[in-house]
């Protein structure tokens, strides 16, 4: 091979700056942890936590067509009472802070809904 | 090539068995994706076969300094007020009566009509216009009680309902309406800029039990509201008896807002 040296030095110096993002990670300085979210006041979601964390846009996405499009505006909690199918009146009923339940886990996430751009914050209009 | 055409054939068609038993299984699980929820049906909702209302002019012309229907409507939805007309966005208001029913004036016309303050509003056509252009299925026509509704989220702002309604009754944001709205409403949503507006009859409020809020809000008794498949229900009382016009009945649309003059 022709200019061994300066070939694999080269190949040498491209590796280190593309992995180099995973190597300051590594390093500990810039490392990530998961943002700590506020308790809801309520005593129990209408689905489990687990659940709720990877589904909670489908549970809405679905809430949205079946009240605007079908009508159907109330559901049956998990104790038994009949709630309504509400991002600003039920679900933020209990999640009272935005801030530091849904804004601090999407900008964790890097997500950016845009329910908020028509749907109300009970609290800041009040 | 370690592959005759013999097990080529096999392979694939099993992996279009796969595939098709993937999604076939995906819509059978999305009907338990809700878990517990499950849709009830509202204590007391007001509903019928047909929504219509009667608006009597007679009572708005007596009264004519009065705007409540409108307040009420505007405030209940979180309509923005925008001084620039271009920027309007309108729910229900008042139009001279030359203006609201042009097919049926002529110059001669008696002198308190032609300046009767005529309350309009979406019509809930029948056939209603609107719903034929939109492109999205943002706007529609409930077949359960004949309201012309509106899907906020799926609108995307083309304006074709706008064009093709011929009582002017839909507006569209074309600002961001939020920074205009008096006082928001925390149960009702707000509209985002693009998005194209209307009158609902006050869905959310039937679902509820109650009556539209300019209905609620008229306390002269000037608006009725009722089903109009039931014989004996206000409206067709109304209709049965008073002479009653409507708004370019000649389009064919069909509107169901009867006005007695």
């Amino acid at each position: 091979m022709y200019d061994a040296g300066k070939v694999i030095l080269g190949i040498v110096v491209f590796l280190a700056l593309v992995t180099f993002p995973l190597w300051y990670n590594l390093a500990g300085e810039a490392s990530v942890t998961a943002p700590e979210l506020e308790k809801a006041e309520g005593s129990q979601c209408v689905e489990d936590a687990e659940w709720m964390r990877g589904h909670h846009m489908d549970l809405l996405d679905d809430w949205r067509d079946e009240v605007v499009r079908d009508g159907e505006r109330y559901f049956v909690g998990p104790d038994g009472q009949r709630m309504e199918k509400s991002l600003s009146n039920t679900c933020l009923s209990c999640h009272v802070n935005k801030d530091k339940f849904c804004d601090r886990c999407h900008n964790y996430m890097s997500v950016d809904p845009y329910c908020w751009d028509c749907h109300v914050i009970p609290k800041e209009v009040m | 090539m370690g592959i005759d055409r013999r097990k080529f054939f096999k392979v694939s068609g099993l992996t279009a068995l796969g595939l098709a038993g993937g999604s076939v299984s995906k819509v059978f699980s999305s009907e338990d994706s809700l878990g517990t929820v499950a849709p009830v049906r509202p204590e007391g909702p007001l509903t019928a076969q047909r929504w219509a209302m009667v608006i009597d002019l007679r009572k708005c012309h007596e009264h004519a300094d009065c705007n409540d229907c409108v307040t009420a409507c505007h405030t209940t939805h979180n309509v923005p007020k925008w001084e620039n007309p271009k920027d309007e966005v309108k729910w229900i208001w008042k139009e001279s009566f030359e203006h609201a029913f042009h097919d049926q004036e002529h110059p001669y016309q008696q002198e308190s009509l032609k300046h009767l303050p005529a309350l309009v509003l979406c019509n809930h056509c029948d056939n209603p216009p609107c719903v034929r252009v939109c492109p999205t299925g943002a706007t529609w026509k409930r077949e359960k009680d004949g309201i012309v509704m509106m899907d906020w989220h799926r609108c995307i702002g083309c304006r074709y309902c706008v064009v093709a309604c011929p009582y002017g009754s839909r507006s569209f944001n074309w600002r961001d309406p939020r920074p205009k709205i008096q006082k928001i409403q925390p149960d009702y949503p707000t509209r985002s800029r693009g998005v194209v507006e209307k009158c609902t009859f006050c869905d959310e409020r039937l679902a509820r039990g109650m009556l539209p809020a300019c209905v609620e809000a008229c306390k002269y008794g000037a608006m009725h509201f009722g089903d109009l498949e039931d014989p004996n229900s206000n409206v067709r009382e109304l209709l049965s008896e008073r002479y009653t016009i409507r708004r370019k009945p000649g389009l064919g649309t069909n509107p169901e807002v009867y006005y007695i003059v």
